[in-house]
């Protein structure tokens, strides 16, 4: 059966044919589908895990206990958990393990470029790096193979083009569905240095046997056209832009295995052509292997630079000098960037801390849209967790001044991947910080998926519920208060009375996401345009369903949900 | 068939990926090669959207670049302008006529240009302008201006009307199905 698939779907259809039987991840533009596409198949199990260090852990669990196992995450979810990999590298395997890694190219959704495959280069754990949805299915059964026949973690890099994309998928049965003999095996498993030493030379010797694979894989191939008057070397998405852009002007060698890199098939490949060009995005990897191995007939980032994604029509015309015409307005078109949902809860708080001129470090969620105009209510966005440890840090630098003026912002999911560990910095080496959880009672910017905070699991069925007001407490902070941001005079009173405080304390700010299918919304409310004097108190809350026309505020019904904010900020009442 | 190329664009949470995906499902049933390129994530969040769609005997890139699409498919006037670069010359613009301001125009610091169906028209697209919100509002609900707008693409192109049929089955829930199916034929009729 032929289906359309998100690359995404297409992963975890992948997963599922592949018998794999434990998946744990941490959501995560543009990785997250591949989980919940999972969660649909009853065979696997699957949940999310507080953060990548704790899924991939999981997963290596699984794996050692004989399971074929799955975690899956965005680039910089590497980075989190890449404490376990590098080491998981040494124990190898039991059952396969696979690892998913999303790049974001552009930066669609992300705080960073970073490229994933120099993570596979130093880990030294193979990667491989599928081009459509058909491939990305195909590439994972092998990856579990590779994962046991080598006795190493895999990871499957994909990128933001792959990940969302739809292409066709041949749908095939599940196999393999067998739980591996779990043996005792200290020498495999236990990274003590006596033990760590050996599995270091089996690296080395996996990695070798591994270059030997990639020569004859079918993983890379090569496209010889007869009309061809250079080569490319090409992988992941970028294959399908010089594709597109080149046809059979090219032959290509098309690298599905990015790490490690075959030696005599790229040699081979370039000695046909006077001219190589590497069409790849982000770093230039193969580049520097070509080099590495005495090919030098080649030319990439010079041409194409290392940000962004590749574009179709820079590899046309730069390599072909062919432009495609187009036309435009000549009027300036307004960039419309992403906001803050009509209704959204964080606004309140934010509206709140910019009234107040409060410093404010934040963090990785749908918070951050708040830096934007007119709320501009962030100074710092870094990481996962950063809001509160930079903040300590600030006002350990700062001292009193800065400690009275200024909040760290992180969202409920963000605060149990690894704001926990920052408040009990805050606690334990005493600064007197601020720390406001926007509690949104779920995870927001990535589609809504439940977390430790929510009461459901990945499946939607109850779970336990971390109850933040009491885990603050115990790590140490007496100040603990909740508020409902959609109620401005409560928020301004907390943030005031907490920074006048002299100890440490966390507002809860509380509301779910207006998004959220069970949170009922109010009417629309209608601007009395007698009433209205044009002051555009209202428009400081850079709310989507609220524009000035003539002169007036008028509220777009289609957006509005009723929540209030803006009828509470309007002094003369004509919002109702 | 040298790979055609369609444009869905408009403003997060406008629906763009139920268009898409219907527009999918009737391409693959017609038994071409198909991608569609979807954005998720944080542009998601009422920022421009942006979804490619490409069909034909084999199709490579799943991204539209400028003065590649054989038609754009917009669900908001601004977003139409700021996606006519991307069509081929001569292309099809189909375009609802809802504007929405985006926070630059919320702030004060930008206009939103006026004239715009206008000055679409003169620039010498093939332009379809229909008020999608008012039809779908007449169908049951503003939320399948979308549906509409694939109605209008829907009568541009020659493909049996079952197939969309079909996909509406497979993509809307049963429950707003009838609906949807009233907005398509709105906009099939606009």
């Amino acid at each position: 059966m032929k289906k359309l698939m998100l690359g995404n779907e297409a992963f975890a259809r992948g997963l599922y044919e592949a018998g794999c039987r434990v998946v744990s991840s941490y959501p995560g533009t543009p990785s997250t589908e591949i989980t919940e596409e999972a969660a649909k198949y009853d065979e696997m199990y699957a949940e999310w895990a507080p953060n990548e260090k704790v899924a991939m852990e999981t997963a290596l669990g699984a794996s050692i206990a004989g399971a074929r196992s799955f975690c899956g995450m965005k680039h910089v979810g590497l980075n989190v958990a890449a404490d376990p990999l590098y080491t998981a590298s040494y124990t190898g395997v039991n059952g396969g393990l696979v690892i998913a890694v999303a790049d974001d190219q552009g930066m669609h959704s992300s705080q960073n470029e970073q490229d994933s495959r120099h993570h596979a280069i130093a880990s030294k754990v193979p990667m491989l790096e599928p081009s459509d949805s058909a491939e990305v299915k195909e590439f994972v059964k092998t990856a579990f193979d590779i994962s046991e026949d080598f006795d190493t973690p895999v990871i499957v890099r994909m990128s933001t083009r792959v990940a969302h994309s739809q292409s066709i998928v041949d749908l095939e049965d599940r196999a393999n569905d067998v739980l591996k003999e779990y043996v005792k095996n200290p020498q495999k498993y236990v990274m003590m240095p006596a033990y760590a030493r050996g599995k270091h030379v089996f690296v080395e010797e996996r990695t070798n046997k591994l270059v030997e694979y990639a020569e004859s894989s079918s993983l890379n191939r090569t496209e010889i056209s007869e009309t061809a008057e250079f080569g490319v070397i090409t992988n992941g998405a970028a294959y399908q832009f010089a594709k597109e852009a080149l046809g059979d002007k090219a032959s290509y060698l098309k690298l599905g295995m990015v790490n490690p890199m075959p030696v005599e098939l790229i040699r081979n490949f370039a000695a046909k052509y006077e001219k190589i060009y590497i069409i790849e995005e982000l770093d230039g990897i193969i580049e520097q292997h070509c080099r590495n191995i005495g090919v030098t007939n080649v030319q990439g980032k010079e041409i194409f630079g290392c940000i962004g994604e590749i574009q179709q029509s820079v590899i046309a015309e730069k390599l072909l000098g062919e432009k495609k015409e187009f036309v435009a307005l000549e009027d300036n078109i307004p960039v419309r960037p992403p906001v803050m949902c009509a209704g959204c809860p964080h606004r309140g708080m934010y509206y709140a801390l910019k009234k107040l001129g409060i410093t404010v470090s934040g963090d990785i969620g749908c918070y951050t849209l708040g830096a934007c105009a007119p709320l501009d209510a962030l100074d710092t966005t870094i990481c996962m967790g950063a809001s509160i440890s930079g903040l300590h840090g600030f006002n350990k630098a700062r001292g009193a001044e800065a400690e009275h003026k200024s909040v760290a912002v992180i969202g409920d999911s963000t605060f149990m991947h690894s704001g926990i560990t920052g408040l009990v910095n805050i606690a334990y080496n005493a600064s007197n910080s601020t720390v406001i959880i926007l509690d949104n009672s779920i995870t927001g910017m990535t589609g809504h998926q439940q977390n430790p905070t929510t009461g459901k699991n990945l499946k939607g069925d109850p779970a336990a519920a971390v109850n933040l007001e009491e885990l603050c407490r115990a790590v140490g902070i007496k100040r603990v208060v909740v508020v409902d941001p959609y109620n401005l005079a409560e928020c301004e009173a907390a943030l005031k009375e907490e920074l006048a405080a002299d100890e440490p304390s966390v507002i809860i700010s509380r509301r779910p996401c207006a998004l959220l299918k069970y949170v009922k919304h109010n009417a629309p409310l209608k601007v009395n345009s007698d009433k209205c004097v044009g002051c555009k108190m209202c428009m400081k809350l850079g709310c989507p369903a609220i524009s000035m026309r003539d002169g007036k505020a008028v509220i777009d019904h289609t957006q509005c949900v009723g929540c209030g904010i803006c009828q509470e900020l309007c002094k003369i009442g004509a919002i109702g | 068939m040298e790979t055609k190329s369609i444009m869905i664009v408009g403003v997060g949470g406008q629906g763009s990926l139920l268009a898409s995906r219907l527009l999918g499902n009737v391409l693959l049933a017609q038994g071409y090669d198909v991608k569609v390129s979807e954005v998720h994530g944080m542009s998601q969040r009422g920022g421009s959207v942006v979804t490619y769609v490409k069909y034909g005997d084999k199709v490579y890139s799943p991204v539209i670049e400028k003065g590649e699409a054989d038609a754009v498919i917009s669900f908001e006037l601004l977003e139409a302008a700021r996606c006519l670069p991307f069509l081929k010359k001569g292309g099809h613009l189909i375009t609802s006529t809802q504007q929405i301001d985006p926070m630059p125009v919320i702030t004060g610091a930008a206009q939103y240009p006026e004239n715009l169906t206008e000055k679409l028209a003169a620039a010498g697209a093939q332009l379809v302008a229909v008020d999608a919100l008012s039809l779908a509002e007449q169908a049951g609900t503003s939320k399948a201006a979308n549906v509409v707008l694939m109605g209008v693409l829907a009568s541009k192109l020659d493909f049996p009307e079952e197939l969309w049929q079909n996909a509406l089955e497979q993509c809307v829930p049963a429950k707003f199905l009838e609906l949807n199916k009233k907005a398509f034929e709105l906009g099939k009729n606009a």
